[in-house]
């Protein structure tokens, strides 16, 4: 059923699922929702299983006229919103009727927002995914960023019952300062100094930031002598973090399927929403942490994302 | 560095939800043969929490799922699983033939590669053209075929910054690799020539002309047939 038609397309909206997995061996990347926390969130609030599609937006959102009746959440990234010209806020479930005309303005803090629609957004799904994965042309709609006069499908949803909310505490801040968490390895051991000046160091995010990966600048990072700069290619996978000829990191994200790089480290999996938030010209520092550690970080995040299904079924 | 297959899988960490297991450390088809037995062995087996393996040159990327399963219980079973390894049938590769226009606009690495061997570039296109390459992995963008068996006399890094965009059908080299990019992309190998075949086409129900274990032969031919085969591949 038509559900929005879109008016301005905002500066690169597309549709993504939590990705297309089993078919990196043929150069096919993950894709999907680069800020899981704040896409699972998002479906959660209206009411769809967390694994539905939905829009994901960057820096400027777009402006959608909505042709029937239903819920919709703004998470992620904080931006103005407006619902027939009157403020809303995200983290919330809002509901539309038709004719009413959502306007995802700009950004004051984060970098991608995700907008969920009860039902989830409906696109035909290739190789077991709804994710665009805008490189391959392929996914979502039409395998392209949205553009004006596109019209927007979604499934058979249901309307809440009684609108929802995520408590405040649970809303991630967005700094423009970010710490980012990361295991040693693939090939640490290609490293020494280097490792420490990873860890040490601060770095900016260049202008050279989207879906593939982040290329930073700081001081470089060495390789230790007697080893090879670059290695016979192998699968990447998001978070890794990548040490090309010219010693400045990279960090890969989820439209990258294999490199020929060393990694020196691996940004923890749960702190990949926080890259999805940062904006060229932020810092980062890098942390270590040990492997029990990160998987901790992950169940407890797994813990919290199950708590907040829990809340909301049970005000159902 | 010693060629072969390791005695011994090398374990590396990749992350909390990646364990990537070598089997050598070195572009050779006996390596790459076991990387193909055992992808094929575990993804028959899928011990619980395992999510995806990815084969590639010689080792395998394995994803799981922390919640299931940890790196220690993997090592284990996939140790196992290696040594209980003999007599897996693998599929007949098939050979596919690439036509290649090598050199100018469309090969604007070719004669940095030619100077830096002291070869002219009709050298540096016969030596390309000669063998029939083994995939040995498909990657990076949609059908990206990773290729060993590449001529010592053409071995050349990557570009020391990697370029934002490479047209589609470029054929390139990297150190002791060559490839073929299917779709326009950022990348940094050395640009020799450009195939003007669609490697990647997703509305057809096999997308991809070739699979990893398949092999490529490079075929030269002129701007003229270039144009000829692009125009009939766009119809």
């Amino acid at each position: 059923m038509d559900t929005f038609l879109v008016l301005t397309p905002g500066s690169y909206s597309t549709i993504q699922d939590k990705g297309r997995f089993g078919y990196q061996h043929l150069g096919i990347p993950i894709s999907g929702a680069l800020d899981t926390y704040a896409y699972r969130i998002a479906n959660l609030l209206v009411g769809n299983p967390e694994d539905s599609a939905v829009l994901e937006v960057t820096v400027v959102g777009p402006q959608l006229a909505f042709l029937k009746e239903t819920y919709v959440a703004l998470t992620g990234a904080d931006m103005e919103m407006t619902l027939n010209f009157t403020p809303v806020e995200c983290w919330k479930s809002i509901r539309v009727e038709p004719g009413d005309v959502l306007n995802i303005q700009s950004i004051r803090s984060g970098c991608r927002g995700y907008l969920s629609v009860a039902g989830g957004i409906a696109v035909p799904r290739v190789m077991g995914s709804c994710s665009t994965y805008v490189g391959g042309k392929i996914g979502g709609y039409k395998g392209r960023p949205l553009i004006k006069g596109d019209v927007v499908q979604t499934g058979r949803g249901f309307l809440l019952t009684s609108p929802k909310q995520l408590p405040k505490s649970l809303i991630p801040r967005y700094s423009d300062e970010i710490q980012l968490r990361a295991v040693p390895g693939p090939q640490d051991d290609f490293f020494d100094e280097g490792l420490m000046t990873l860890f040490e160091a601060e770095y900016t995010v260049t202008n050279n930031a989207d879906r593939m990966g982040y290329r930073l600048q700081g001081p470089p990072i060495i390789h230790r002598d007697n080893v090879p700069r670059s290695i016979i290619s192998e699968p990447t996978i998001p978070g890794g973090i990548q040490i090309p000829a010219d010693n400045q990191p990279i960090i890969l994200l989820v439209e990258q399927t294999v490199g020929g790089y060393t990694k020196i480290a691996t940004v923890i999996s749960t702190d990949i929403s926080k890259i999805a938030q940062i904006m060229p010209g932020n810092t980062i520092r890098f942390k270590r942490v040990d492997l029990d550690t990160a998987h901790a970080i992950y169940a407890e995040n797994e813990r919290m994302i199950r708590q907040v299904s829990n809340l909301f079924s049970n005000q159902q | 560095m010693a060629g072969g297959i390791f005695e011994k899988a090398k374990f590396r960490i990749a992350g909390d939800r990646g364990l990537l297991v070598e089997y050598g450390e070195t572009i050779d088809p006996g390596v790459n043969q076991k990387v193909r037995s055992m992808t094929m062995v575990v993804e028959k087996n899928m011990p619980d929490g395992i999510k995806e393996v990815i084969p590639t040159y010689r080792s395998i990327l394995v994803l799981y799922d922390p919640a299931v399963t940890t790196p220690t219980v993997l090592q284990e079973k996939l140790t196992a699983m290696e040594e209980r390894l003999s007599g897996i049938d693998i599929p007949p590769p098939k050979v596919v033939d690439i036509p290649v226009c090598y050199g100018g606009e469309f090969g604007p690495d070719i004669d940095y590669v030619a100077e830096s061997h002291g070869l002219s570039v009709k050298e540096v296109v016969r030596i390309h053209s000669e063998p029939e390459y083994l995939i040995y992995m498909v990657g990076f963008t949609p059908g990206f075929p990773f290729l060993g068996g590449l001529s010592e006399k053409l071995h050349t890094p990557r570009l020391e910054t990697p370029r934002t965009s490479v047209p589609a059908g470029s054929v390139g080299i990297a150190n002791n690799q060559t490839g073929i990019y299917p779709i326009t992309s950022p990348g940094g190998w050395q640009l020799i020539g450009r195939t003007p075949l669609r490697l990647f086409s997703p509305e057809r129900v096999n997308p991809f002309l070739y699979q990893a274990g398949d092999r490529i032969r490079f075929k030269p031919i002129s701007s003229e047939e270039y144009d000829r085969l692009a125009k009939e591949g766009g119809e």
